[in-house]
């Protein structure tokens, strides 16, 4: 209970994007050395490799796919996102204006994406 | 519609919280209800205030969680139902009751170089000053600073790491290199680069968020990254 | 804790990496139609020097980042300082190089 209120006594936005970019980061680092150790495999065991693809098509493994997909992106727009608000000098509404053309050309290449798909 | 009746609880060391029944009164600050604790209650509670108006800084407290000014801040504002829970600033040690040390912060307000470094004597001419230039708007954009810890109690990168500087110090910082008439470039960049420097902030803005004066600490230590950064590539370090 | 170097070095890692991610994303996208083979992956990237550099320096820039961004958290959250802060870095940096370059070694070269 007081971790809880000690998060929403202070979730705006730049906070809740800060712990998105730290969690992300986080989730990744833990994740990179069990997908170094699966591509390994090319080499010392083929056939175990084509056994951890194989189990890609899981539904629970297509998932977890999918917060993996989710972590990487998240976690580079948020650091894009940190790097124009500390290097670039923008205004207030000038940021706004960034980081909604951002989402607006991201959601049309998604769109782009599906469609190709 | 004011309740006759405030339940106020204040948190008295790391197990100790102390419940008080104060008169409910249309026009009352935070303060205002402390004073009433300790001066019909409990005489022995301790607290710190001096001007009353919001230009000493030193009467913040975490109020419900949030830190805040509290001789500014109206109870109505802060009223969670009829209860509110007061507390002795975060970050800081605490000395007794609400009231805090505030030596660690103001120990880095030097540490952060926010000192004067003059290069003229009295018997120069008094330097002229556009005051509409960009780096005295810049410079300008902090003089308001109160020193009231507010954002130093807000920021989890201090509460993480004891070293950081914070952003009270650090925007001084900021708005010292900015003075035309402040000659402390090179020792400011050193120092906001250092172990506990402007580079450990994550921008979550908590700072910004929460400063009574409308300050934004934020931006200004985000302007210190890009002047280091640039000296950085120039001076190779 | 953090100095402006390791500031700089985070900074850099990341702006380097950002195309290669975008690249990687619209790789995954392409390559996950139709199911994943070992096959499949290393027909497009056995015997490249392109998908060498390509991942080589993802892998390189990827273990500065991760050390750094893990070195900061185990710092803030974990409590960890001193010279134990500093093994811990190295540890996690040259860990992440290592396991990362077999893996490319075993899609190019190997």
């Amino acid at each position: 209970m007081r971790a809880a209120r000690g998060i929403t006594s202070r979730a705006h936005p730049l906070w809740l994007a800060y712990i998105l970019h730290r969690l992300s980061g986080l989730g990744l680092a833990l994740f990179l050395p069990f997908h170094f150790w699966v591509l390994a495999m090319a080499m010392t065991d083929p056939a175990r490799l084509d056994g951890f693809l194989a189990m890609t098509e899981a539904g629970m493994v297509k998932l977890a796919e999918f917060g993996l997909v989710f972590l990487l992106a998240v976690h580079m727009f948020g650091g894009l996102r940190l790097m124009a608000m500390e290097w670039l000098p923008w205004s207030a509404s000038q940021k706004t204006l960034a980081a909604g053309t951002t989402a607006a050309s991201f959601l049309i290449a998604c769109l782009f994406f599906l469609k190709a798909v | 519609m004011t309740p006759d009746f405030l339940t106020v609880t204040i948190e008295r060391g790391p197990d100790r919280q102390d419940r008080f029944e104060v008169p409910a009164y249309d026009n009352q600050t935070v303060l205002d209800v402390v004073s009433w604790v300790q001066q019909n209650a409990d005489p022995t509670l301790s607290y710190r205030f001096a001007c009353r108006v919001g230009m000493c800084g030193s009467c913040a407290m975490m109020v419900n969680g949030v830190p805040r000014w509290t001789c500014r801040t109206h109870i109505s504002k802060v009223l969670d139902g009829n209860a509110v829970t007061i507390g002795p600033l975060r970050n800081l040690p605490v000395i007794k009751d609400l009231a805090v040390d505030m030596d660690p912060f103001f120990d880095k307000w030097v540490a952060a170089e926010g000192v004067h470094h003059g290069a003229l004597t009295r018997d120069d001419p008094i330097a002229p000053i556009e005051a509409e230039s960009a780096a005295r708007v810049e410079a300008n954009a902090a003089i308001e600073c109160i020193n009231c810890s507010v954002c130093y109690a807000a920021c989890d990168t201090v509460a993480g790491n004891p070293d950081y500087l914070g952003p009270a110090a650090l925007q001084r910082a900021w708005t010292l290199l900015n003075d035309v008439k402040d000659e402390g470039r090179t020792a400011i960049l050193d120092a906001v680069s250092g172990t506990g420097g402007c580079h450990n902030c994550h921008s979550m803005g908590s700072c910004t968020a929460y400063c009574p004066n409308e300050l934004d600490p934020m931006s200004a230590i985000a302007g210190l990254k890009r002047e280091t950064a640039k000296s950085f590539f120039r001076r190779g370090r | 804790m953090l100095g402006l170097r390791l500031y700089m070095l985070q900074r850099i890692t990341a702006l380097l990496m950002a195309p290669l991610v975008l690249g990687h994303l619209a790789v995954m996208i392409y390559a996950i139609q139709g199911g994943l083979s070992a096959a499949e992956i290393l027909g497009r990237t056995q015997g490249s020097i392109l998908w060498f550099l390509f991942y080589g320096v993802f892998v390189v820039a990827v273990a500065i980042h991760g050390a750094i961004g893990l070195r900061v958290i185990a710092f803030e959250w974990g409590g960890m300082k001193g010279a134990v802060l500093n093994l811990f870095t190295w540890a996690v940096g040259i860990g992440l190089l290592t396991l990362g370059a077999r893996a490319v070694w075993a899609v190019t070269f190997a």
